[in-house]
C-alpha cells in the first residue's frame, strides 16, 4: 500500500462518524466514504501541496453527501406535518421560556460540548437534521436546501426552525441547565 | 401587531434563513424589546449557527 494510500484510510473512521452525523443512515453513510476514498486516491494529484488530508477529504466528502441527500429525497415521502405546538400554550406564549445561558461561548472550547451537540443532533428527525446541517455547516442557501430535499421553501422554513427549537431545548436540557 | 412568542420566535428562525420584509421586522423588533423569552431564543439560535460550524474541527 502506498503512503498515501495508507494516510486517505487513516481517516476512514473520521469520515463515516462525520457523514453519519449528516444522513442518519449507515448504508448511505458507507457509501458516500467509499466514493470519497475513490475519488481522493484518483485524484492524488489534486491534493499536492495542500496541507490538510482530512480538511480536503472533508471536502469531497461534503459533496458525496449532497448527492446522496438528493437520492435519498427522491425516495423517501416528506414525514407528516408535526407541529411545534407543545412548546407554547393556547395564546401562543412558551409554556416554558428560554432562560438566558451564561456565557455559552466558553462552550465552544470544550471537546465535551460538542458530543453533546451531536447526540442532539442525532436526535432530531433524520430530514429536519438534514436540512439544518447543510443550512447552518455546509452554509448551503435555503433555496439551495428546498431543491436538494425537494420541498417547498415554507416547508424548508418550518424544518429549520424546529431543528432550532428542539436543539436549543436538548442543550438547555443536557448542558447549559447543569452548569 | 402585535406578535405572540410562536411567530416571534418563528421569524427569529427565518430571519436566519431569509430576509424578513419591513413590517416583520418592525414588528419582531418590538416584540424582543419586551420579551426576555423570545430574546434569549435569538441568542441562543445565534450560538447554535457558530457552534455547528465548528463541529467537524473540535470534534475528532
Amino acid at each position: 500500500m502506498s503512503e498515501f494510500r495508507a494516510r486517505v484510510e487513516g481517516e476512514r473512521a473520521y469520515l463515516l462518524r462525520y457523514a453519519a452525523l449528516q444522513l442518519r443512515d449507515t448504508a448511505a453513510a458507507e457509501d458516500a466514504v467509499q466514493e470519497t476514498l475513490l475519488a481522493a486516491l484518483a485524484g492524488e494529484a489534486g491534493f499536492a501541496g495542500r496541507s490538510n488530508l482530512r480538511t480536503w477529504l472533508t471536502g469531497i466528502l461534503k459533496h458525496k453527501i449532497v448527492d446522496a441527500i438528493r437520492r435519498m429525497s427522491r425516495e423517501s415521502p416528506l414525514p407528516a406535518e408535526e407541529e411545534l405546538d407543545a412548546l407554547f400554550d393556547a395564546t401562543g406564549h412558551w409554556i416554558e421560556a428560554p432562560r438566558a445561558w451564561p456565557d455559552p461561548d466558553a462552550s465552544l472550547t470544550q471537546k465535551q460540548f460538542f458530543a453533546v451537540l451531536e447526540d442532539c443532533l442525532a436526535k432530531l428527525p433524520a430530514k429536519t437534521s438534514q436540512a439544518f446541517m447543510m443550512r447552518e455547516h455546509m452554509g448551503f442557501e435555503t433555496t439551495d436546501i428546498c431543491k436538494e430535499l425537494a420541498v417547498t421553501p415554507t416547508h424548508c422554513w418550518v424544518l429549520l426552525h424546529r431543528a432550532r427549537l428542539a436543539l436549543r431545548l436538548c442543550l438547555e436540557m443536557n448542558w447549559f441547565g447543569n452548569k | 401587531m402585535m406578535l405572540t412568542c410562536k411567530e416571534a420566535s418563528r421569524l427569529v428562525s427565518q430571519g436566519l434563513d431569509r430576509k424578513l420584509g419591513f413590517g416583520q421586522r418592525v414588528a419582531l423588533r418590538v416584540h424582543l424589546a419586551i420579551c426576555d423569552g423570545c430574546t434569549n431564543f435569538r441568542n441562543q439560535v445565534a450560538f447554535l449557527r457558530r457552534a455547528v460550524k465548528q463541529l467537524d474541527s473540535k470534534n475528532s
